[in-house]
């Protein structure tokens, strides 16, 4: 309550009114507004395709707004470029940091505002001192002049915070910035993140994760098919009132676990090991399973996950699909031995982009839509709709570019593909990813379908919620290892955490 | 408490009609080019309409053509191949070399295809087996062989070739058609099926916009690659036969700088340069285009370094406009919405 009389108070640091903005053929934001307050944290929600991203990049100067007016400090500005916005104190760090690999922290840092000496070369004695005393003062431990390559993906966050520092930026715009970090680094990003509230910048931060959003954040806005549908205090709202603006429906975080029948062994896995990634992997999948793979960003599961589907080699191991002893030295070789595997990396790995929604859907069922060698396009069409169909995918027609699709139906299209194949061991690896909350409980229910069906699911997840709610069996890895096994009965997040964070287990369990 | 929607919605297969994306496409505007080109020709000279003079016109890109075909494959898949002229002299050389041992027009034949398919399979296997980028492997090849042929033959020539291997470059089949320009019909039907019909030509595309989920998705992304690679060193033999057979002489300077025009020819024909995109209808339209461009050039008397300028300048054109284009209808949608 306190809260609210200061922050109401104080002068808007940027205030946007009316904001409207409209793709051929969408209406991507509806007179939006928003308004961000000093040393205030305002988080923006929404499904995917809510609009969120479209307004960033307004903020940002990389869209043009069709109508409406950005106020900073009051004063009326426009941002024809995204230098404009950068000048004008707008900085935004993106969930995947677009920074320059190959250059060093502090030239990252200073890079389009060097300081330069007196005969316009860059003052490099300047820029090296300066960029130390701003990590020292975000309270991160890296030397600024090591390459950005060889940094972890949380600091290399901290190196993005330190350039939104060195522009001396009012508004600072975090677009999911834990999605790709683990428990204890994204603890530290919230230390940070009070370290900018003190400073006295505006920030909006943007998460799917509702935990995050309370824990950090003073202030909410809720947009819903680019229109803001609420506004206010966190303190006065719930997670449940939040979902329900997101949605305009309930949907609860209920996850939809139907108890299959669990049968025979389908896969076995034994002494799988790798030089650098993984060793001594052990474990059974059996018929109607849902095997969560839990541990921390690194831990090795997607490598491994990845060996299994035969795109890297592993140094040692037996697969037995079925009983039998099965060789895997490729994807289509898993593929035909029916492993698939639906990847983390959804744009790079997962989705041709380019290519059409049925397209994407027959690539790697080509034989059965083709005869000797010719493709039938009818064909290819009848199996695109019937798995399109079946997890209810949105899109405008299946002769559209998967890449225009937003993340959950693009998800919704990888997945459709490998069921096409009719596999029996299916690998999603970090499912629900950086989709929105519909999308989310539509591929949980779908998951929980297959396993009923008789398909052995692997998930690889970080979330623990989804682990505890979908879950039969959990393995837990840590640094390449398997540290734990878990039933559904002895589930609880503590011992999750303690196990992937290798602080030893629960009295009474053996790990 | 679970709401999700479990009835499918109806999504059509096509919002667009296959013609109705075809009158907006590259292609027929290549159509309405090639016949500008026709007319303005037909009105320049009056010995350009003449259907002998047409069939001679022909030889200016048949062989280039032959070459384009699977060089639009292997761009499409994201890679390049730059050594193909190089190889044409390497073959070239190859037969001249068994023409003087004594061999005769089929065995010759055989040694042209299997030359180019050799050379095909050592850029391959470079480019697939050890992982290194195309452009560069090809570059080294382009030396090599050509390097190579300069070797063999020093600043001599083979000339003595056996009368029945004219046919290939000079034979007719009927009337005014020529063997060549009935091979080149058939090439682009083949590579049309091949790469809008088949499995093959659907991960190629796969492959060009994004190797790695193409790879994820079981396809054989190394084994589709060299494959590709063989293809057009083979092409390439199949014009150097051709190619030897009109002129009748092999000299290590034949075909020099070839690789540009078939690059130029598949990139004027709406291939993206970055892979992913294009199709062989575009390519033959942009093979007939210029193909009656330097026809119309030698009937006006313009010479032939001016004809390289204006290559030079086409290419440059063809890879320019669709992104100059693409950037202005994004800053139009922007100011126009």
């Amino acid at each position: 309550m306190l809260h609210d009389t200061t922050t109401s108070r104080i002068a808007p640091a940027i205030t946007l009114e009316g904001i409207s903005k409209s793709f051929p053929g969408v209406r991507a934001l509806s007179d939006v507004s928003l308004t961000l307050y000093p040393g205030s944290v305002t988080a923006l929600v929404g499904e995917n395709g809510a609009g969120k991203s479209t307004l960033v990049k307004i903020l940002t100067g990389i869209y043009k707004p069709d109508g409406g007016s950005i106020r900073i400090n009051g004063t009326a500005v426009s941002f024809p470029t995204a230098h404009a916005a950068s000048k004008a104190g707008v900085t935004a760090i993106h969930q995947e940091t677009v920074l320059f690999d190959d250059l060093s922290v502090a030239e990252n840092i200073f890079i389009g505002h060097a300081p330069k000496t007196r005969f316009g070369f860059v003052d490099w004695a300047f820029v090296n001192e300066k960029a130390r005393a701003l990590l020292k003062e975000i309270g991160a431990d890296i030397d600024p002049s090591i390459r950005l390559r060889d940094l972890g993906i949380a600091n290399r966050h901290l190196v993005a915070i330190a350039r939104a520092l060195s522009i001396d930026a009012q508004v600072v715009i975090m677009d999911e910035p834990t999605a790709a970090l683990s428990h204890k680094e994204i603890h530290e990003l919230s230390e940070l993140v009070e370290k900018l509230k003190a400073a006295g910048k505006a920030i909006l931060f943007i998460s799917h994760k509702f935990d995050e959003i309370f824990r950090i954040a003073d202030r909410y806005t809720v947009f819903r098919d680019g229109r803001m549908v609420g506004e206010g205090l966190i303190s006065q709202t719930t997670e449940d009132q939040l979902v329900r603006m997101m949605v305009g429906r309930d949907v609860g975080q209920v996850f939809p676990k139907k108890q299959a029948e669990i049968g025979e062994p389908v896969l076995t896995v034994a002494g799988y090991r790798h030089p650098t990634e993984f060793e001594d992997i052990n474990f059974e999948l059996r018929r109607g399973e849902i095997l969560g793979f839990y541990g921390l960003v690194g831990a090795g599961r997607s490598e491994f996950m990845q060996s299994l589907f035969g795109v890297t080699k592993p140094s040692a191991g037996a697969v037995r699909i079925d009983g039998n002893i099965a060789v895997i030295r490729t994807p289509s070789e898993a593929i035909a031995q029916g492993i698939v595997y639906v990847p983390e990396e959804r744009g790079r790995q997962g989705a041709v982009i380019g290519l059409p929604i049925f397209q994407n859907v027959t690539l790697p069922s080509l034989g059965q839509v083709s005869r000797k060698g010719f493709l039938r396009m009818a064909r290819e069409f009848a199996l695109a709709r019937e798995y399109t169909a079946r997890l209810d995918l949105r899109a405008a027609s299946l002769d559209q570019d998967v890449g225009t699709l937003s993340g959950g139906n693009q998800q919704k299209v990888v997945i459709a593909k490998w069921l096409a194949t009719k596999p029996k061991v299916i690998i999603l690896d970090e499912p629900t990813k950086g989709i929105d909350i519909g999308s989310k409980a539509a591929v949980h229910a779908f998951m929980s379908e297959l396993a009923a069906e008789g398909l052995s699911v692997i998930m690889v997840s970080s979330e623990i919620p989804e682990i505890i709610g979908m879950a039969d069996r959990v393995i837990v890895m840590r640094e390449g290892r398997i540290v734990g096994r878990f039933e559904r009965e002895e589930l609880t997040a503590e011992r999750l955490v303690r196990a992937a964070a290798g602080i030893g287990a629960v009295p009474g369990e053996g790990a | 408490m679970i709401s999700v929607e479990q009835t499918a919605r109806y999504v059509p297969d096509r919002l667009k009609s296959p013609a109705a994306r075809w009158v907006k496409s590259w292609e027929s505007l290549l159509i309405v080019v090639a016949l500008a080109i026709f007319i303005t020709n037909s009105f320049a000279s009056p010995y350009f309409l003449d259907p002998w003079n047409l069939s001679d016109a022909s030889f200016n890109f048949t062989e280039k053509a032959l070459i384009a075909f699977a060089m639009a494959l292997v761009i499409i898949s994201g890679e390049i191949d730059l050594s193909v002229a190089a190889i044409i002299a390497l073959t070239s050389t190859a037969m001249g070399y068994a023409a003087q041992a004594g061999f005769d027009t089929p065995m010759l034949v055989a040694i042209g295809l299997a030359t180019g398919l050799g050379c095909g399979a050592i850029n391959g296997l470079l480019v697939t087996g050890l992982g290194l980028p195309s452009i560069v492997v090809t570059i080294g090849t382009m030396s090599l062989f050509r390097g190579t042929s300069f070797i063999i033959l020093g600043d001599q020539a083979f000339t003595s070739y056996p009368a029945s291997f004219a046919y290939f470059g000079q034979g007719y089949v009927w009337w005014v058609f020529s063997f060549e320009l009935a091979l080149f019909v058939v090439a682009a039907i083949v590579y049309g099926l091949l790469l809008h019909k088949t499995n093959f030509g659907r991960a190629v595309y796969a492959i060009g916009n994004n190797a790695t989920a193409a790879l994820f998705s079981g396809i054989r992304v190394g084994r589709i690659k060299f494959i590709l690679f063989l293809l057009t060193g083979l092409m390439a033999g199949m014009a150097s036969i051709c190619l030897t057979s009109r002129l009748g002489s092999t000299r290590p300077s034949i075909a020099l700088g070839w690789e540009l025009e078939v690059v130029t020819m598949v990139v004027l024909g709406g291939v993206n340069i970055l892979g992913g995109s294009g199709s062989i209808p575009g390519v033959v339209l942009a093979a007939l285009i210029m193909g009656m461009v330097t026809f119309g050039f030698g009937l006006l008397n313009v010479p032939g370094i001016v004809m390289s300028i204006f290559i030079g300048l086409l290419l440059i054109l063809v890879i320019a406009l669709p992104i100059v284009y693409g950037r202005l209808s994004r800053r139009w949608a922007r100011s126009a919405a």
